[in-house]
């Protein structure tokens, strides 16, 4: 079997990965970085942010402004220490990337421009027109190109993580296009692959982001934490999960029940008026909105899709004028993924999953507790999210801690021995596992797309936006039937070039493995906060639950929780009477 | 709108076949669905083994370009039911003049290795630190290259280029497009390397501006007004090395 070396090696081609890639050259020049990412980096799903990306540059504003914007809208669950760091480096990476061409958005005197984004109380989002992540990767991508250093492993899927005497040693990868399964061995590893949307029935997330890393980190040892706090959108197109911005709501659109009822009237959420109110109706806080789509639903006052219930945005009344002029985006995605047009049309929306606040456990520099594994970006929880992220703050995040992540694990890694043999031996029994169970194998008779979606179907009703002691367990039990289930699957395709059954496998095993970490994490906090919304523990509970839950893997494959403290510096978790909590709360999800 | 449509997928296992065939597929009509719906549709339910890929389904990932009925398309920006009334299944075929690897999967290690080549990165002979703050840029300096800044690399316009048809040394439409990105950024000062790189290419001057590339560009990038400016630019530089070989570098 072959086996690679490298110094340092990174899982995921995203913003984070590349970050890291790039930090590792400019650290030690002499050291050989591997790139390993199961699609070309530039396809990574950092492409497809929109929004923005949050640091403070404008006079008038501050870092503590930031720090506590970041902390109040994570529900004090945020590591403060990490916050201040954050903070304090976000606008030094976004400036870093524009000295490498990322061509941000400027004011008329050539300033660097930022918009205000939900959330965040001054306006502090560094913005390249409606295509941020798109911009910031490319620039990456490009940039990295320039690193001699740096071997990139494109289309390259990772399987395992090889772990020996205690510490990770590199990963075993299959390469797409060749079938071929080899290991790739690095003194430190760094995961950068995402996070895990598609977990769920409704996601913006793309195909790819299927919490492999995750999952790879979980079954080696390492820590998984805050996985219960998953965060959602009250706004997707439902079959696609593409994201409608709260802008249509702010020019003014309507949510509407199938009676064509402005429901949120009767949730608490103020009384309907023809011009938008702030903080009124349509544009009241959105976890708030997710939850009345579901009492709703309850009520069987939505409209049935071949895709589930959905409720409507109506922006038929605002005109073709405006909507050419002040919502022209939402109009094209609407037009061309959709063949929906907002003038004459309602559209059908629901809410869906965005971001996962929770991942792999890791220290300010991107650490984990398992020896030479670190981990960076959504994947990754540090935790500068807490229990709710705040909209424009995963992109700087994953600048910054990407590149701590990269020079730590370049220092770290040039004390470090070569990989051992019995390394390779592992590696060839991963070689083997695959080819048994996936490559070779006839007549199983479970479909993938099967246990998916009963996988969606369980997650959806069992720790969506509502939580509580029963629908958890059962969406546990239910996973653990698939999870047996799974082991029955059918392949269609034992061929070696370009699998990309082999890869919705692999891939529905992590998810599965995922899935039910979130459930896990999700029964043990009974408490509600953020994201995390118990109906059976209504309310937060700082006494029990000012703390992080850690869930591990027993070598049974069993799950074990614990809680770790929450760092507090200097920002003690706030008391919050009904108006502060709905500022709070109103974080964009973007 | 008829329940069903017909796709004529092509089908090619290097290990298996020693053609490519087409295979015919039913899948539902919906007016939601684009092209590469209908593909996951067939997946999920009837083939697992056909293969492609994909992303985003929100046309930003670049992954997803195929033939469809002959023309290069994002599939996920291509609805089923613009082909509901041709009366004939709709044909879905890797993009043309690339190597197919599988089924709708075609090799683009090519592409990634001329983009390279091109030096998309930000060239300064001096660096400012960080600290220094941002390089000033007004909007309208933004605008001179911010169209060329949209591609993303989905290649349907070497799929339209019929000079990279006959020659697949040429250089392309997209990278060309990115070395003009960063030729005509305020901040850059590269472009005399990069002017070097595309020199090397004599496949430029066989285009013969017949713009397919800007007609079937998703993102309304326009390489062939990058290609022709890069023409005049080298025009230019020739004549001035020919001229005065002192001014040029
Ligand atoms: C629609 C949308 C809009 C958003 N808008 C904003 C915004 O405006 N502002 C903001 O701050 N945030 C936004 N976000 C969130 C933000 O985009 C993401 O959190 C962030 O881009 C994640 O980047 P990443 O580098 O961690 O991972 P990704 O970009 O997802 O990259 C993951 C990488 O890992 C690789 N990988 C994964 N698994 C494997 C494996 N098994 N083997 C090999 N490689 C693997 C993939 O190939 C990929 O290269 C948005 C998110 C969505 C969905
Ligand atoms: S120039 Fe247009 S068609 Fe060509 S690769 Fe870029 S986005 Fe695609
Ligand atoms: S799937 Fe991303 S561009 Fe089509």
């Amino acid at each position: 079997m072959d086996i690679s070396y490298h110094d340092v090696l990174l899982v995921g081609g995203g913003g984070a990965g590349l970050r890291a890639a790039i930090a590792v050259a400019e650290t030690n020049p002499n050291l050989s970085v591997a790139v390993v990412s199961k699609v070309y980096p530039m396809r990574s799903h950092t492409v497809s942010a929109e929004g923005g990306a949050a640091g403070v540059i404008k006079s008038g504003d501050t870092l503590d402004d930031h720090a506590y914007d970041t902390i109040s809208g994570g529900d004090w669950l945020c590591d403060q220490d990490a916050v201040e760091i954050f903070v304090k480096e976000a606008p030094e990476e976004l400036l870093r990337l524009e000295h490498w061409g990322c061509p941000w958005s400027r004011d008329p005197d050539g300033h660097i421009a930022v918009r205000a984004f939900g959330g965040m109380k001054k306006m502090r989002t560094w913005f390249a027109a409606d295509k941020t992540g798109f911009h910031l990767l490319h620039t990456l991508f490009q940039t990295t190109l320039k690193y001699k250093a740096v071997t990139r492993y494109d289309e390259w899927f990772v399987t395992k993580l090889l772990v020996d005497e205690g510490r990770v040693q590199g990963v075993v990868a299959l390469q797409l296009m060749s079938g071929r399964i080899q290991a790739i061995t690095a003194k430190s590893v760094i995961l950068c692959t995402g996070g895990c949307g598609r977990v769920f029935p409704f996601t913006t997330n793309a195909s790819i982001k299927t919490g492999d890393g995750m999952a790879l980190a979980f079954q080696a040892g390492a820590p998984l934490k805050d996985m219960e706090f998953v965060q959602y959108h009250p706004t997707g197109l439902p079959f696609t999960g593409i994201l409608i911005t709260e802008a249509a709501r702010s020019e003014g659109g309507y949510l509407i029940n199938k009676d064509g009822y402005r429901y949120l009237q009767d949730y608490n959420l103020g009384t309907p008026t023809d011009k938008p109110v702030l903080r009124n109706m349509e544009l009241g806080p959105r976890d708030r909105l997710s939850q009345a789509f579901v009492k709703e639903v309850e009520k069987g006052r939505t409209t049935d899709t071949p895709y589930g219930p959905v409720v409507h945005l109506d922006l038929r009344h605002l005109g073709e004028k405006i909507i050419n002029s002040r919502l022209p985006f939402v109009r094209e995605l609407c037009l061309k993924y959709e063949n929906i047009d907002p003038i004459k049309e309602l559209i059908p929306v629901r809410p869906v999953i965005h971001y996962m606040m929770g991942g792999v456990s890791t220290d300010n520099n991107g650490a984990t507790p398992l020896t030479g594994l670190y981990a960076a970006g959504e994947v990754a929880c540090v935790s500068i999210n807490g229990a709710n992220r705040l909209g424009s703050n995963s992109l700087p995040e994953l600048l910054v801690f990407g590149a701590r992540a990269g020079k730590a694990a370049a220092l770290a890694g040039m004390e470090q021995k070569p990989p051992s043999e019995r390394v390779a031996a592992q590696a060839l029994d991963e070689k083997r596992r695959l080819e048994e169970q996936f490559l070779g194998k006839t007549g199983g008779r479970e479909r993938i797309a099967t246990i998916r979606s009963e996988m969606h179907q369980a997650m959806e009703s069992g720790a969506g936006i509502y939580r509580n002691q029963t629908s958890l367990q059962k969406a546990a039990d239910k996973l653990r039937e698939l999870r047996e289930r799974f082991r029955d699957i059918r392949i269609d395709d034992h061929s070696l070039t370009f699998n990309t059954e082999l890869v919705a496998a692999l891939e529905l095993s992590f998810m599965l493995e995922v899935g039910s970490t979130i459930v896990e994490s999700a029964l043990y906090r009974t408490e509600s906060r953020g994201a995390h919304q118990r109906t059976d523990f209504a309310g937060r509970d700082d006494r029990n639950f000012l703390a992080h839950t850690l869930i591990f893997c027993n070598p049974d494959g069993s799950a074990r929780l614990e809680q770790a403290p929450v760092v507090i510096t200097r920002w003690p978790p706030g008391e919050r009477v009904y108006g502060v909590k709905s500022e709070v709360k109103e974080v964009a999800a973007r | 709108m008829a329940e069903t449509i017909s796709l004529e997928v092509l089908r090619y296992s290097p290990e298996r076949d020693a053609e490519p065939s087409f295979q015919t597929y039913d899948v539902p009509l919906r007016k939601d669905w684009v092209v590469l719906d209908a593909l996951n549709y067939i997946k999920d339910k009837v083939d697992g083994s056909l293969t492609f890929r994909w992303s985003c389904r929100m046309g930003i990932c670049g992954s997803c370009g195929m033939m469809v009925n002959g023309e290069p398309k994002l599939t996920c920006a291509t609805f089923l039911s613009n082909y509901a009334n041709e009366n004939k299944p709709v044909r879905v075929q890797p993009l043309r003049y690339f190597p197919v690897i599988r089924d709708l999967v075609v090799e683009v290690t090519d592409f990634m290795t001329k983009l390279q080549s091109v030096k998309p990165w930000l060239i300064r002979e001096k660096e400012k630190p960080v600290s220094d703050g941002e390089y000033l840029q007004t909007p309208d300096q933004l605008d001179r290259y911010k169209q060329f800044s949209m591609c993303i690399n989905c290649l349907l316009c070497y799929a339209a280029c019929p000079v990279y048809g006959l020659d697949p040394v040429f250089i392309g439409p997209a990278a060309i497009a990115l070395a003009q990105r960063y030729n005509m950024d305020s901040r850059d000062e590269g472009a005399h390397e990069r002017m070097d790189v595309l020199a090397q290419h004599e496949g430029i001057w066989g285009c013969t501006f017949v713009g397919e590339c800007t007609k079937v560009c998703p993102k309304h990038v326009d390489p062939a007004g990058a290609i022709q400016q890069y023409k005049l630019t080298a025009t230019i530089e020739r004549f001035k090395t020919f001229l005065m070989p002192w001014a040029a570098r």
